[in-house]
């Protein structure tokens, strides 16, 4: 396949370093090498927590000027996520952390507009395992 | 009110903070995570240094200041929590120290740190605008204008974490608290006496929590185990607004 011009960002917020590093891997390993996925876990000492200068240097990592998903696990994560939020540009998908960082890394991966990549992670809320 | 009294205001909060860390943590302990106090006393002793550094202008940069410093350092639920509502009092208060329209700046180049914006949740303000920044010696913050500072402040805690009175969090001390202020302000009150008035409401409002059955954060995975417990962030506002009383004291 083509890779596409530009591609919506994705960063995974965790409280964990470790388990924002290795879920954005995973996507990576998944999605394809061209996707754009960044984590930001962790304090900025490596503790337990969230830390605003890893999710804004995230952010600019990934963006490519057509919007910015930002997947957090829980608490902590969702508040400083959430105080990113820009209109139509940096949105948060409301999804469980692997699966949600895995369908939208996967339709980043295709070129797909900021919209169709948050329906994309949206739906792994509905997958079913079994 | 001034900016040398919100920077004492400040600096007694990171003191009374500091001082209370292990009863914070240890209330944190019973329901959450046990790093209210350590989280916190981190995030105020970053504020002291930040204030200490960059002497701000006006009472409204001291805690805009205060806000994206504990937005920064924190790393639990309280910094984007406490660091948002400082941040809403000092745009408000800004903004009240400039009755008209801000002029349409271009942001300031590089935004240090690129800490999101003051607006919080769906407002969005300008990147690096800091909130309005007064014109330098803008000064002097009413009773009135305090009110409406710490207004915005729970309204802007309640955009971002969705809490409502009742749910066993910081709205339950910050809600009654910042009413008891507005109606002591209107009433013509002394600052003192409304002070006193809205750090009463914040410590009944924080061991009315006790009873509660946590609805937000880490404690509401608790149900009913969470009952019995007084809730650190709710604990944490009282001594915010016991800060805030001490100095007003002189």
């Amino acid at each position: 396949m083509t890779i596409p011009e530009k591609q919506v960002g994705i960063v995974l917020v965790s409280h964990s370093e470790a388990l924002a590093r290795e879920a954005a891997a995973m996507a990576v390993q998944i999605a394809g090498p061209h996707v754009h996925v960044a984590p930001a876990g962790g304090t900025d000492d490596g503790g337990c927590g969230t830390s605003a200068d890893k999710v804004a240097a995230a952010i600019e990592q990934v963006d490519q000027g057509i919007g910015v998903v930002l997947i957090p696990d829980l608490g902590s994560s969702v508040l400083t996520a959430r105080l990113f939020e820009q209109p139509d540009s940096i949105v948060i998908a409301d999804v469980p952390f692997v699966e949600g960082a895995i369908s939208a890394a996967v339709l980043a991966g295709t070129g797909a507009t900021l919209a169709t990549v948050l329906i994309a992670a949206q739906e792994a809320r509905e997958y079913r395992k079994l | 009110m001034d900016a040398k009294f919100f920077t004492a205001w400040i600096e007694e909060t990171a003191r009374v903070i500091a001082a209370n860390r292990d009863h914070l943590t240890r209330l944190d302990a019973a329901i959450g995570d046990a790093d209210h106090g350590t989280n916190l006393d981190r995030g105020f002793a970053a504020v002291r240094e930040a204030l200490a550094a960059r002497p701000a202008g006006t009472p409204g940069d001291v805690l805009t200041l205060t806000g994206t410093t504990l937005i920064r350092k924190v790393g639990g639920a309280s910094g984007p929590l406490y660091g948002t509502a400082f941040r809403q009092m000092g745009t408000a208060l800004n903004a009240a120290a400039q009755p008209a329209p801000p002029p349409a700046d271009a942001p300031p180049p590089g935004n240090a740190g690129a800490v999101p914006p003051a607006g919080d949740a769906g407002t969005t303000t300008a990147p690096g605008a800091e909130g309005v920044t007064a014109p330098a010696g803008g000064g002097e913050v009413t009773l009135s204008e305090l009110a409406a500072a710490f207004e915005a402040a729970l309204a802007g805690v309640r955009r971002l974490g969705g809490a409502a009175e009742g749910d066993k969090t910081m709205v339950d001390a910050l809600a009654p608290a910042t009413r008891a202020l507005a109606v002591a302000a209107n009433g013509g009150m002394k600052p003192e006496e409304a002070l006193d008035a809205a750090l009463a409401a914040a410590e009944e409002g924080a061991q009315a929590t006790i009873p509660l059955q946590a609805r937000k954060g880490r404690a509401s995975y608790l149900g009913e185990r969470s009952i019995g417990h007084k809730d650190p962030g709710a604990a944490s506002t009282a001594l915010i607004f016991a800060a805030l009383r001490a100095v007003a004291a002189g």
